[in-house]
């Protein structure tokens, strides 16, 4: 008994600490995101804002067109497209092989799965200069397609990965009863796997959307005006032109990590189940 | 396409019987065309590109719209081995990745160990350790730039006012303090997706292993160095591998957070190579720079198949 209420507390306590040092520069540039200006550049600084300042978030939400705020908008809904379209099309394609991997038996399987997997030991930077002209060419360069499409890419590999390990958990039995009742090996992936899979499926629309969702190099190089520009670039911009105010930095931070944030809370429990039976095989 | 080619698969037997040789055409077939999409998105983006990379860099191409593009062959391979830029990026990047994964891999042990204990609102704990991993790489830089800034930061002004420090210091203003300072804010966003993909490896423990020990008598300490480390020896590796390839590649949040500054204090191979290529518009240079990191990383990702091997991962 004793030594169970040292481990509650042990855990407690330190489970406590890590929250702490997880929550607290967050939780500061929160605070600062709504706090005037002056109180951010005073010595010594002061913690609490007098007063509720929200001008940022004003600016960011109302702001008229060529302006900041304009511009990020734009960026949020280019990012959510991209990142939408990207995890569409990558679970999609990516269902689809890793059946194939898990449920087939084929000539270099595991060849074909490792240079999958060995694409992802490739720096972007190597491929950024013939990429640039070969969107430039198919005139992709600065839309939201062309970056779905070399996005695609990066997630496929990671999201092939999860998922074939994740099918492989599911008992062949399943599928063989519904395939003696005549159904075709699709119909069987699609009635019988998918809905059976669900944990892995959520681990890797996760993956796939925080992975899409963070893209910076293609994004910075690719787009050039608010017809395609993300998020994480508007950012990148922001703070180098407003270097002094960490305010308006931090305000538009906030809201670029919130998407993100609700699709990882929410998704958060698939994610251990997900890859506990994906993830490894013991 | 893919749905017509799976038809002849209706004919299913049951395993035992029927045609063997028959049914493994028909699987090979399906798997084609399974794997034809995911084939064509990725490597249809890839190969033409790493190709032409590959071409640029032998020849020199000083500028954008260069007209005259002489053929040198390894040239821009020897004057990437010899200059004292490399070897400085080289040595940071070494430097960035070892410390970044070490602290990452160590932190992410003990935060999987409080992810995986009975706590109370564990949903609530678990939440709250994904959100650095949900914050987009650009915004974690930003944020820490804010944090550490030298004349208002937060650090500063919580270090001065618990009497830590007594006056403010330029965090991002030396070279190794910025790098190390870089390196702290990849571990922040970074522990907590090394902490769940190992909370997946602890999971898979049987429980009969810990009644075993508890039956023995086995302390803590012994638990964990005969029952969890071993265990999780192939999650470790995983991690190993995906945080060092990571960690070698490293650009978004050196760019956003120093630009590889002070003095180039903070700048690694991804970054120079980006530099070389687009600031110094050196493409030959910097193709040459970027196949040098393919290769580098290639290898260590050999070496570490190696290790991975062993520790029988289920489809790498």
């Amino acid at each position: 008994m004793k030594r169970a209420t040292r481990y509650s507390i042990l855990v407690h306590g330190g489970a406590a600490i890590v929250s702490l040092v997880i929550l607290a520069p967050f939780a500061w540039m929160v605070v600062a995101s709504i706090s005037p200006q002056r109180m951010l550049i005073t010595t010594p600084l002061r913690w609490i804002p007098d007063h509720l300042y929200l001008d940022r978030y004003t600016e960011i939400f109302r702001g008229s067109a060529g302006g900041t705020g304009a511009a990020f908008r734009a960026a949020l809904v280019n990012s959510t497209v991209v990142a939408s379209g990207t995890v569409a099309v990558a679970m999609l394609v990516g269902i689809l092989g890793a059946y194939a991997f898990a449920r087939l038996r084929f000539r270099f399987r595991r060849s074909v799965l490792a240079l999958f997997l060995l694409t992802y030991m490739l720096p972007q930077i190597s491929l950024l200069i013939p990429l640039y002209l070969i969107l430039n060419v198919l005139g992709l360069l600065d839309t939201r397609v062309g970056l779905i499409l070399v996005d695609c890419s990066l997630v496929i590999p990671f999201v092939l990965w999860i998922l074939s390990n994740y099918f492989l958990t599911i008992p062949v039995e399943l599928e063989e009863a519904a395939r003696i009742d005549g159904t075709s090996r699709l119909g069987a992936l699609f009635r019988v796997i998918l809905p059976a899979a669900r944990p892995g499926i959520f681990a890797a629309i996760m993956f796939a959307f925080l992975l899409a969702w963070d893209e910076f190099m293609y994004a910075l190089i690719f787009t050039s005006s608010t017809a395609a520009k993300t998020v994480p670039v508007v950012i990148s911009e922001f703070a180098g032109r407003y270097t002094t105010d960490f305010g308006l930095v931090a305000a538009g931070g906030i809201l670029a990590a919130l998407p993100p944030i609700v699709v990882a809370i929410a998704f958060q429990r698939y994610v251990v189940s997900g890859m506990a039976a994906g993830g490894v095989k013991g | 396409m893919t749905v017509a080619s799976a038809k002849p698969s209706r004919t299913f037997t049951p395993a035992g019987s029927g045609r063997p040789r028959k049914r493994r055409d028909t699987q090979q077939r399906l798997a084609f065309w399974l794997l034809l999409p995911a084939g064509v998105a990725v490597f249809g983006v890839i190969v033409y590109p790493i190709l032409r990379t590959l071409l640029i860099s032998f020849f020199e191409v000083n500028s954008a719209l260069a007209t005259v593009t002489p053929f040198v062959g390894l040239q821009n391979y020897a004057h990437v081995l010899s200059s004292s830029g490399f070897w400085g990026a080289m040595g940071r990047t070494v430097y960035f990745t070892l410390v970044s994964t070490a602290l990452e891999l160590v932190l992410g042990l003990v935060v999987a160990g409080l992810l995986n204990a009975k706590l109370k609102a564990r949903w609530v704990f678990r939440a709250i350790v994904v959100i650095p991993w949900a914050i987009p790489t650009i915004v974690n830089a930003a944020m820490w730039k804010g944090i550490l800034n030298a004349q208002y930061g937060a650090l500063n002004a919580l270090l001065t006012q618990l009497g830590v420090i007594d006056q403010y210091q330029a965090w991002l203003g030396d070279p190794t303090t910025a790098l190390n300072m870089v390196i702290l804010a990849d571990a922040w966003k970074t522990t907590p997706v090394v902490a769940f993909f190992l909370l997946a490896g602890l999971n898979s423990i049987p429980e009969e292993l810990y009644d075993a020990a508890k039956i023995d008598r086995a302390g803590w300490p012994r638990i964990f160095r005969s029952i969890v480390l071993p265990m999780l020896v192939p999650s470790i590796s995983i991690v190993l591998v995906l945080r060092t390839i990571e960690a070698f590649k490293v650009f978004d949040i050196i760019y956003a957070m120093t630009r590889g500054g002070p003095v180039n204090g903070t700048q690694t191979v991804a970054y120079y190579a980006y530099m070389t290529a687009f600031s110094d518009q050196n493409f030959g240079l910097g193709s040459a720079l970027a196949f040098i990191i393919v290769l580098v990383i290639l290898a260590l990702t050999a070496f570490y198949l190696r290790l991975l091997r062993r520790s029988e991962m289920s489809l790498l």
